[in-house]
């Protein structure tokens, strides 16, 4: 392409000179060759036998967690970590023993399912990452052979030492040594996106030794390279590289790191130094963080429950069992009571004479009976439910975002349902509300403010003050539809070319053409429409270059040496091009917080343009230039409250002999090696910024993210508290505060802050308990606030949330401590909204940490940055938004998803529903198990406790698995109460799984105790009804087979058609699985009991010979099934009709509405709710501010 | 949906195309080893499919109890009817077929030598129409016991190849280092009682073909399977079979072993081909040899006929009613309550119900 042509002989080196340059820590580099620093490399030799005995292992990679070999030991290692496995494990090995009441291959049949079905599903995705490894080991490279050629070969066959060749738009195989480049002064462009998602482009360098012609690095031999040992920090690297004799450090800008891509330069040519799983990005990998979810706790503890359930009735049963064998015999041993079971003759299990052994023994026997209570498939089906909801999760269309093709991400399935009990959002603010990409919103040139647009957080403001909405809609109309990224700027006087009519006509050209020259920016030309793109290192620098290229000052082409604008003449009007001869960048640093460029313009004048912050540019002015400062300051803070991010755009004109002097003592300063080397280079620099004139000054937005406040405001809405943990200032962050809604009109802001000036003097004296006791003092202050608040509006108080706290990072220290922090988590609990303002990575952290455990209650943080990540780590539930800022945060997220404002539906539609679902299926499967278990134990009771299960042991085996468990995984992957639409339009809905209204114990117990009932009327009614009598015409009376089918028949209906009637979306999926497994067991009737009667024993044509015919088998069945559902149905009944649940409302809502706009004319679906609704929420929301006072 | 359209772009065969294709959610396609979703379309992925459930709204409500006691209350009444139809006998002669003189020491009586004979006269209250069936109850008698239940051999039963499988068995597993066939304690216990009718001093014929399940006589019980060694070990047990018939025609012997599943249970022991008239006497002469004495089990002799429904039990019938009783009396009450008290706003006593919005399902 012709523009690559273009770089082609310059030296772009120059323009980063500071970089490239920086002086290596001697430290690092005199480790080398000690401990943690070994590794040697001999470049392009890797048939050395030195480098043959390092041995160091090859580029192959491999992913997966088990190997053919090693699969089935380590998974069902894997596997019997499970408590409840290992029971069943136990169980089987015990049922090949006497003591079992069924047959051995009935135990491990479901076992052998269940662990085989989580071994093939890990299979599975072993498989596919092995898939991945193998695509990647054997992409293609070049790599130097011995003939001198490059030539192809398999990625995996590379070498430590071996020299590869990488086009355009490859990814490296290994991580590289940058040798040399298609750019002849051996820089070229990475971009990093699969590493840490950093799209932007990055600039590696080449040492100056090694950046020769193609044909000559052939020839490269004899190089050793000593470095580090392999390591995880991708921004690190240790090295030298020992060539003809001399030294040259390395540093992480030679380094070309493994799945970074090739951007921008034809080819590179390096040497291979870590392969395989000695790169950085493989020593990164980890696993993603565990979480448990608190219902998966809170289930492990109904296992609990269950498993004493199952010892008491167990302990019961062998009382009675043990009674009733002592009984067999007389008390003088002589008679058998009951002789047709030979109690003289019998084994330890039935022994009357030791009928305590006998009924211990029963006891285990019992315990394994009743093991249908604990769920074997309960933690399978969860698993599995939890990976098809994260599916839908990641397929939402809702949650996709276009424009970065980014859809939702939830990256561990562990938390679905946690996602419907948050109660406490901790957000980042840049990057996460804001969108991290500026835009030039407005200037004020030579005093006088440019920029009619209005930024959100002024119109937020303005909204509040009661204004209307958009004072300026016409003007806004009369925008250009044309929209710039970047660019958000319209004023008329200014744009089209208006500002040559201006009086300031010509400082508005010196602003904007220090605009269009400062910068680092690079432009790309599009060789077909011609249109120019920037790659800029920061967002606000690409802001100001597309701002100037808007309003006429075009910056299309940089040389080594050049910078060249089309520019429009302010006196002809027309367009020009001017070069300007670049002299020398003074880069931006945070110390300096400036940035300068000297150049010569064509008049051949010398000029330093400057930008920078206005705590260092109002300094640096020249007696002379300080014209317009009065009116610029008062537009900077003008604009710093609305939220924007300003700049201060100065120059001067620099006469040839004070540059020539200068220039000299810069160089020196450059060249120099020696540990000061920055600080005299500052200290150079400083030397020319001064006597500056100001231009005027540049306001750009970091935008809020689309949908931000009203986001907020629904969470809000749904009883969500949302914390802001910022690094702002406190200015900035309140006023970001009440463009997204955190804070409101008629909130009342409590300020907790050290800036002060007593406070500063007493924090100069280093009195620290005196600035505690002043953040005590003001804790104290805000709670008798809110107390007051509190007592004035009593509990009829309609807004309970009036208070929004905002405190500064230095507060935030003493507040975190260990005497302040429940005052101050008190506090917070009361305050709606919480700011913490200028606050670092740790203390976002710490908050986190502190809400999380001190209150007790589900916490969610979100952030981009890597500064996020503790924050992710340390809360319930981690969200990282795969932004611009890089893949550290959504490396340690449980979920990613591309936008805030996706959060509303990932919590109120999903985490809702996830949450339903799976507190739905553990009831459930609570409630079936129960159901099933029960029924034996009343059998029990009419079979002398014996141990003989009422059903045939394959029917028991197959219960849980395919008779009753599909139904409950379609329960807990679709099952909704609210339609998706619903959920947002009542965001009070979510309130119920923060009070976790689903999963109370009330609710469990409730489920259970439905369990237990369904069993008895299930058991009595059965044997009530066929009884003794003859069940047929034929006479032929119900035996031990006819029962049981007849009474597991009852179970499976009642048990599926009481899902039926549970659940709140019956669609064709639904309805497929429950009449389906219905079916099933009808047809595993039909098929087992047509085997041969040695293996169907009981069951050998029991249900087509014996029972189908019977009407009384059909109409005890219907009797049952009925029976059984009506208890829950009529309380249900009556639940909803004088205690609905808040879904219940909303759905006879819609159904009512949908009833009337088929009669009623208008469309529109009304907001008001009825008032049952209101009623209801608004006890949902007392209700909240009641549970809030507890805190 | 239009996402549909975008589906993989055409040169999807490096890498870097690849990775230029939109990620927007379209279908499952890495999930096919869980489920083949690929084919459902958008509306399956984004759960907006259609549903239809109906919620509980008065209406709804008291239309299904209704519905439901509708069909109940006749269910139960034609149940009942059916019951009705049922003329059935029984007498419990355990006590009384013990001379009074020994039944201070009942297994000491049925355990000894003396005859065990009895007479009883049964009377037909209703004319009974055939055929009639004949059983013995037995009461408190576990059959369902797990040692009981689990000690046969089906295999033997089924087959004279494996005569020796009788590990299931013991103690009555074999005679003398010899196998028992049928082994076991369900055979070893078999019922010996006996029962001879008369009408009027003319014999009354009970057929005692065909009172066990076909499948059992052809699948279960071999018919090269002959009895052997039976009764023949230290204690006797119950009834004696006869060498020379396989045991595919030992009727008794296969209904007995189709073990019962509760304590009381009936089996049958043949049928009547005859009507019986209303005010019939029957004679029965009955050999009271199982010992129920010992366990405190009652033994009675049932005549019973059938309708379609089967024997006579109320229970169904009733049960029935019932249900649809309670079904029609909540019908009744949730109209009641809809009328009198709808749900509305400011009820204070529903206020109290709302005071706590926990539990419930």
């Amino acid at each position: 392409m012709a523009g690559e042509r273009r770089h082609k002989g310059m030296r772009l080196s120059k323009l980063y000179s500071f970089k490239c340059l920086k002086p290596f820590s001697k430290e690092d580099h005199s480790q080398i060759g000690s401990r943690g620093y070994s590794r040697v490399v001999f470049c392009n030799d890797p048939d050395n036998p030195e480098a043959l005995q390092l041995n160091y292992r090859g580029n192959y990679v491999s992913t997966t967690k088990y190997t053919a070999a090693n699969f089935i030991p380590k998974s069902l290692f894997e596997q019997f970590r499970r408590v409840a496995n290992i029971y069943f494990l136990v169980v089987a090995f015990v049922s090949f023993s006497p003591l079992a009441p069924y047959t051995a291959p009935s135990v491990l049949a479901p076992l052998l399912f269940v662990i085989g079905a989580t071994m093939v599903k890990e299979g599975v995705e072993d498989l596919r990452r092995r898939r991945q490894d193998i695509e990647a080991n054997n992409r293609r490279v070049l790599v130097l052979s011995k003939n001198g050629e490059f030539s192809e070969t398999k990625w995996k066959n590379l070498r430590v030492g071996d020299l590869v060749k990488v086009h355009k738009d490859e990814y490296f195989p290994a991580d590289l040594l940058l040798l040399s480049s298609s750019y002849e002064d051996g820089v070229c462009y990475v971009e990093t996106m699969n590493l840490d998602g950093e799209t932007n482009l990055k600039l590696k360098h080449a040492l100056e030794i090694t950046s020769v012609e193609e044909s000559s690095i052939k020839n490269f031999r004899g190089g050793v390279i000593k470095c580090e040992d392999p390591n995880e920090h991708l921004y690190s690297f240790v090295g030298t590289l020992h060539y003809q004799g001399q030294q040259y450090p390395l540093s992480p800008q030679q380094m070309l790191l493994r799945d970074s891509k090739l951007r921008n330069t034809d080819f590179i040519v390096g040497v291979v130094v870590f392969t395989g799983h000695d790169t950085k990005v493989m020593q990164n990998a980890t696993d993603p963080p565990s979480k448990r979810s608190k219902i998966e706790r809170k289930m492990d503890k109904i296992v609990y429950i269950l498993f004493s359930i199952l010892i008491v009735i167990a302990f019961t049963g062998s009382v009675f069992f043990g009674i009733i064998t002592r009984r067999d015999v007389t008390d003088d041993g002589k008679k058998m009571r009951r002789w047709y079971l030979r109690p003289d003759r019998t084994t330890v299990f039935y022994e009357p004479r030791r009928a305590v052994l006998a009924s211990f023994f029963h006891f285990l026997t019992a315990l394994m009976l009743y093991g249908y209570l604990i769920p074997i498939s309960l933690y399978v089906s969860i698993e599995v439910v939890k990976v098809l909801q994260s599916i839908f999760i990641n397929q939402d269309q809702e949650m996709y975002h276009e424009e970065t093709d980014r859809p939702a991400r939830a990256r561990t399935s562990n938390l679905n349902e946690e996602l419907g009990q948050v109660d406490t959002i901790l957000s980042d603010k840049t990057g996460t509300l804001t969108c991290n990409s500026m835009e030039f919103v407005k200037c004020s040139i030579s005093g006088t403010a440019y920029g009619r647009g209005m930024t959100e957080v002024e119109l937020a403001l303005r909204k509040q003050k009661g204004m209307s909405m958009r004072p300026q809609d016409d003007e806004i109309k009369a925008n250009p539809t044309k929209s710039v990224k970047g660019f958000n700027f319209w004023d008329e006087r200014v744009v089209d070319g208006q500002w040559i009519n201006q009086p300031n006509a010509e400082l508005i050209q010196k602003f904007f053409r220090v605009l269009a020259i400062c910068h680092t920016a690079i432009p790309d030309v599009d060789g077909e429409s011609g249109e120019i793109s920037y790659e800029a290192e920061s967002p606000d620098e690409a802001a100001f270059v597309i701002a100037s290229r808007e309003l006429g000052f075009e910056f299309f082409a940089r040389s080594q040496t050049h910078i060249s604008l089309h520019e429009i003449d302010h006196v002809s009007g027309e367009k020009v091009d001017r070069v300007y001869e670049l002299l020398h960048v003074l880069e931006f640093s945070s110390s300096r917080k400036r940035m300068s460029v000297i150049v010569r313009n064509p008049e051949n004048r010398l000029l330093l343009l400057s930008k920078g912050a206005d705590s260092v540019m109002f300094e640096r002015l020249a007696k002379h230039g300080r014209q317009f400062e009065r009116e610029t300051k008062e537009h900077i803070k003008r604009y710093a409250e609305a939220g924007l991010r300003t700049l201060v755009i100065a120059y001067r004109e620099v006469d040839e002999e004070e540059y020539r002097m200068w220039e000299e003592e810069f160089l020196n300063a450059k060249t120099l090696v020696t540990e000061d080397r920055d600080a005299l280079i500052d200290a150079a620099a400083d030397k020319i910024e001064k006597d500056l004139i100001l231009l005027g000054s540049t306001a750009v937005e970091d935008k809020l993210q689309k949908g931000v406040p009203d986001c907020i405001e629904k969470l809000s809405q749904a009883g969500v508290k949302i914390w802001v943990l910022t690094g702002d200032k406190t200015e900035t962050a309140i006023n970001i505060g009440y463009a997204c809604s955190l804070l409101r009109e008629g909130m009342e802001k409590i300020l907790i802050t050290l800036d002060s000036p007593d406070i500063e003097t007493l924090e100069k004296q280093g009195d620290k308990d005196a600035v505690a006791k002043s953040i005590k003092k003001q804790l104290r202050e805000g709670m008798s606030q809110t107390a007051a608040a509190a007592t004035t509006d009593d509990s009829a108080n309609e807004k309970p949330e009036m208070f929004g706290l905002v405190i500064d990072g230095k507060s935030l220290t003493f507040a975190l401590d260990k005497k302040l922090e429940k005052e101050f988590l008190e506090l917070a609990s009361r305050c709606g909204s919480v700011i913490c303002c200028r606050s670092s990575p740790k203390q976002k952290a710490l908050v986190t940490r502190l809400v999380k455990s001190g209150t007790g209650r589900t916490t969610l943080a979100i952030g981009d940055g890597a500064n996020d990540v503790g924050m992710l780590q340390e809360a319930d539930i981690g969200v990282g938004i795969s932004g611009a800022e890089g893949m550290q945060a959504v490396m340690a997220s449980d979920f990613a998803i591309a936008q805030f404002r996706f959060l509303e539906r990932l919590l109120l539609v999903h985490g809702h529903w996830c949450y339903r679902r799976i507190a739905m299926m553990i009831c459930y499967f609570f409630y079936k198990n129960l159901t099933f278990g029960f029924t034996l134990f009343w059998y029990e009771a009419y079979a002398s406790f014996s141990g003989k299960p009422a059903y045939n042991d394959w029917y028991m085996s197959c219960y849980n698995v395919f008779f009753t468990s599909l139904p409950v995984i379609a329960l807990g992957v679709f099952d909704q109460d609210v339609s998706a639409r619903l959920c947002l339009k009542y965001p009070l809905l979510y309130q119920e799984g923060v009070q976790n209204i689903l999963f109370s114990w009330e609710r469990i117990l409730g489920w259970m105790l439905n369990g237990i009932i369904s069993s008895m009327i299930i058991f009595f009614l059965t044997i009530n009804t066929i009884a003794s009598q003859a069940f047929r015409k034929d006479g032929q009376v119900v035996d031990y087979s006819v029962l049981g089918v007849t009474m597991y028949s009852c179970v499976v209906w009642t048990v599926n058609c009481q899902m039926a009637i549970s659940i709140n979306y019956f669609t064709w999926i639904q309805h497929c699985f429950i009449w389906g497994s219905i079916g099933v067991w009808y047809l595993f009737l039909v098929i087992y009991g047509s085997l041969p009667p040695t293996f169907s024993t009981t069951a050998y044509q029991v249900f087509v010979e014996t029972s189908a015919p019977s009407p009384i088998c059909w109409l005890t069945l219907v009797l049952v099934t009925f029976s059984a559902l009506l208890p829950y149905f009529t309380y249900r009944a009556f639940q909803i009709k004088f205690r609905p649940m808040y879904h219940d409302i909303i759905v006879e809502q819609r159904r009512t509405e949908r009833f009337e706009s088929g009669t009623r004319t208008a469309s529109a679906v009304s907001g008001e709710l009825p008032v049952q609704v209101e009623f209801t929420l608004h006890h949902l929301k007392a209700n909240l501010s009641r549970r809030d006072s507890w805190n | 949906m239009s996402s549909n359209t975008a589906s993989s772009s055409a040169g999807s065969g490096d890498s870097s195309a690849a990775r230029k294709n939109s990620k927007r959610p379209k279908c499952i396609d890495y999930s096919s080893a869980l489920l083949s979703l690929t084919l459902l379309d958008s509306k399956f992925t984004q759960q907006e499919l259609p549903a239809c459930k109906p919620i509980l709204t008065p209406g709804w409500v008291i239309s299904t109890f209704l519905i439901v006691s509708v069909i109940f209350i006749p269910l139960g009444v034609i149940s009942l009817f059916a019951s009705q139809d049922v003329v059935e006998i029984v007498d419990r002669y355990d006590n009384d077929c013990i001379p009074a003189p020994a039944r201070t020491n009942k297994v000491a009586f049925i355990q000894g030598a003396a005859p065990k004979s009895c007479n009883r006269t049964l009377t037909v209250t209703k004319r009974m129409k055939q055929p009639i069936y004949v059983y013995y109850q037995l009461e408190n008698f576990y059959q369902n016991h797990r040692r009981y239940v689990k000690s046969r051999s089906d295999s033997q039963l089924r087959s004279p190849k494996f005569e020796n499988q009788i590990s299931a068995c013991k103690p009555e597993d074999d005679a003398g280092g010899k196998p028992i066939v049928p082994c076991g304690l369900i055979a070893w216990s078999l019922f010996n009682g006996t029962y001879t009718l008369s009408r009027n001093n003319t014999p009354l014929a009970v057929n005692k073909k065909g009172i066990a399940w076909k499948s059992d006589k052809e699948h279960k019980f071999g018919n090269k399977v002959f009895p052997k060694n039976f009764q023949k070990g230290n204690l006797t047990g119950g009834a004696t079979l006869n060498p020379d018939i396989p045991l595919s025609e030992q009727e008794d012997l296969i209904v007995w072993m189709r073990t019962a599943a509760l304590p009381t249970f009936r089996k049958l022991y043949g049928k009547i081909e005859t009507d019986l008239e209303n005010g019939d006497t029957i004679q029965v002469t009955l050999q009271n040899n199982y010992n129920t004495y010992s366990f405190s089990g009652n033994k009675k002799l049932v005549l019973s006929t059938t309708s379609w429904l089967g024997g006579k039990n109320d229970f169904l019938g009733i049960a029935y009613l019932t249900v649809g009783g309670i079904c029609f009396f909540l019908a009744l009450a949730f109209t009641i309550m809809y009328l009198v008290k709808p749900r509305r706003l400011g009820d204070p006593s529903y206020l109290s119900w709302n005071r706590n919005p926990g539990g419930g399902r």
